[in-house]
């Protein structure tokens, strides 16, 4: 979960970065960097399976105990089926929607508090700066899984409206933080001044000055979000804090791991709902690094030695 | 100075606002845990009893919201954390967190600060040797590790290193049961193999976060004149390396360890959990479990504690070994 601190370190020239590039030329950038086509590529996979599960499986309704317990894989059962009767591939394919929609919900919304937050601030200064940004430091340092296993035992079992509200609450402050930063690095540059002497109104500034520049960095934070989003939801599920009914990762791995899977020779039920929330999570950091690769060029992998002849 | 004053503030603050929510979140959520206690503590106790150990858990709901948030405060930050009303019914929450914190901070305290040297030892030798075969692949790999989830990549080891290899390396809680604690060879020999796997999960997840920053700091601090300046002094590299631009670059990290704290205690409740490891993480986890209310306030302040103390360390450490910081404040 630290690689929620791998974020832009020269997130500075981003907005020169941007600016010359133009229309469709982020998506160039990310089809030619491996590591973002990568991530992009099990980001649609995942998006597939969420979309149309039906495509996938014959089976229709997952959590049924329609078939003999603890079978191994076959070609019936391509991962087996669970202790209590569920065929493991089936729960994986239609589990991905639930947890697809926790991550890209969360990571929006936290994403969208975060903005408003973190510009309002750096924009505002004064006492509304010191407020909030004091806000957001208090968020950032609580720490917040003991906070959300907390919240969602008091709400009741989490429903999926439950865990989204906890994530976003909790989500929020790292992105904040940052573009707070990059905002207070854009406050006297020589546009937004021209902006003001001409007479633009500060809501009109914010949108359409300040935040198209940040765009790099807020997709950069919508990623960090959403990878933060996905693991603590799957972990929140895993220890039994999620709605027990539902059908997603976390919940096949809560009940492998009440049913031992591992130890009664079931493994394929815990790992593969966990390689897929791996997986999900993986497809996020890789896209957040290769961003921050496209934005910042001093990161990118050097391909040539000719730097190191320079260095020694 | 006044740096120094204006982080021991944010300290008092923070503190204030966690222990704050710690105290009205059960009172703002549905579900009252006057209830709970009321089943839990069914046919077990006296009503005066129940009565005494609601007073000591600071539920008194005929008070003035105000005066029983006072006493709350003041019995939180005085050690006055109540009586469990959960499995361990009866036992002294401080007792009880007494007996889990060495764990806690033995396993993850050790494992964190090894993968936080190790990794900005890695990622300083990555960003000098930019373009070499280590730097080409240990990006991508790291990127993919610290996307792991904790209690996925724990569920693995156990799978492959103690279930496959017939119980080599133990899986289950801190020592061997049969065995008496005591200072003795076979004792610590045990606690030590019950660790590896907790703890190699811990690094695994956690080791590339480090690398990733560390490297990406030193990237930027090389193009800085101060090391040309070294160079064209004709300095030798390793001093340049670590002296110069290591140095300089690890200072970002450390503000950020402190940070990361918060996700490493989220991640090792989840190891704790994965691995029964009697911790704070895993006591956490069963007074949720068992609607332990007094426990949880008491651990939630734990942490937080934990967590701003390490922020206040190293901002400390920050002021002593930059002078930037301490003009700034």
């Amino acid at each position: 979960m630290t690689s929620l601190l791998v974020q832009p370190t020269g997130a500075a020239q981003a907005p020169t970065q941007t600016r010359r590039r133009g229309r469709g030329g982020i998506l160039v950038a990310v089809l030619r960097n491996r590591k973002a086509s990568i991530g992009l590529g099990i980001f649609v996979v995942f998006c597939l399976l969420a979309a149309v599960p039906q495509l996938f499986t014959s089976v229709r309704d997952p959590n049924k105990l329609a078939f003999t317990p603890s079978e191994t894989p076959s070609g019936a059962h391509w991962l087996g089926t669970t202790a209590l009767g569920q065929d493991i591939w089936a729960q994986l394919v239609y589990g991905t929607r639930q947890s697809l929609v926790i991550a890209v919900a969360a990571g929006l919304f936290a994403t969208v508090l975060s903005v408003l937050i973190g510009v309002s601030a750096a924009y505002l200064g004064g006492v509304a700066d010191d407020v909030l940004s004091l806000l957001t430091n208090v968020f950032l340092v609580i720490p917040t899984f003991p906070l959300i296993i907390i919240l969602a035992t008091y709400a009741g079992k989490g429903t999926l409206l439950v865990v989204l509200i906890v994530l976003v609450v909790t989500g929020w402050s790292y992105g904040a933080n940052q573009l707070r930063a990059q905002a207070l690095s854009l406050r006297n540059r020589d546009f937004l001044e021209s902006a003001r002497v001409r007479g633009e109104r500060r809501s009109y500034i914010i949108v359409f000055e300040v935040l198209p520049t940040m765009t790099s960095l807020i997709v950069a934070n919508f990623l960090g979000a959403a990878l933060y989003s996905v693991l603590t939801a799957a972990g929140l599920q895993f220890l039994g804090l999620g709605d027990p009914n539902s059908i997603s990762w976390g919940t096949m791995l809560y009940w492998s791991q009440n049913q031992q899977a591992l130890q009664t020779g079931l493994p394929l039920w815990s790992i593969a709902p966990g390689a897929c929330v791996a997986l999900l999570g993986v497809a996020f950091a890789l896209m957040n690094y290769a961003f921050d690769e496209i934005s910042n060029p001093a990161l990118r992998p050097v391909r040539r030695p000719r730097v190191r002849r320079v260095h020694s | 100075m006044k740096f120094l004053l204006r982080r021991l503030g944010f300290f008092v603050l923070t503190l204030w606002a966690a222990l704050t929510l710690n105290f009205f979140i059960p009172r703002m959520m549905p579900g009252s845990p006057l209830n709970a206690l009321r089943a839990r503590t069914h046919n077990k106790l006296s009503p005066a009893a129940l009565q005494q150990m609601l007073t000591a858990y600071g539920f008194k709901p005929n008070q003035n919201w105000f005066v029983q948030y006072l006493d709350y405060l003041g019995n939180m930050l005085s050690g006055h954390w109540g009586i469990s009303i959960g499995a361990t019914l009866g036992t002294p929450v401080s007792k009880l967190i007494g007996q889990a914190l060495p764990w806690t901070l033995g396993l993850v305290g050790v494992a964190t600060i090894l993968a936080f040297a190790l990794g900005s030892l890695i990622g300083t030798v990555s960003a000098w040797r930019r373009g070499g075969k280590v730097d080409s692949i240990l990006p991508s790999v790291f990127v993919v590790t610290s996307a792991l989830p904790y209690f996925w990549v724990g569920l693995l080891l156990i799978l492959v290193l103690s279930l496959w290899t017939g119980g080599l390396l133990p899986s289950d809680f801190n020592y061997d049961n049969s065995l008496q604690p005591s200072f003795t060879l076979p004792f610590i020999g045990s606690v030590l193999r019950h660790a590896i796997l907790p703890a190699g999960t811990i690094l695994i997840t956690s080791i590339g976060g480090w690398i990733l920053t560390m490297r990406n700091n030193m990237i930027t601090t090389l193009a800085e004149d101060y090391v040309r300046m070294g160079r064209a002094k004709g300095l030798p590299n390793r001093q340049i390396m670590y002296g110069y631009a290591a140095r300089n670059a690890l200072l970002p990290n450390l503000s950020g360890f402190a940070m990361s704290l918060g996700f490493v205690i989220s991640g090792s409740i989840l190891v704790e959990y994965v691995f029964n490891y009697p911790g704070l993480g895993y006591l956490l986890y069963n007074a949720v479990q068992n609607t332990d209310y007094p426990l949880m306030q008491a651990l939630f302040m734990l942490f937080t504690v934990a967590v701003l103390l390490a922020v206040l360390l190293c901002d400390f450490a920050t002021a002593w070994l930059d002078p930037r910081a301490r003009a700034k404040g």
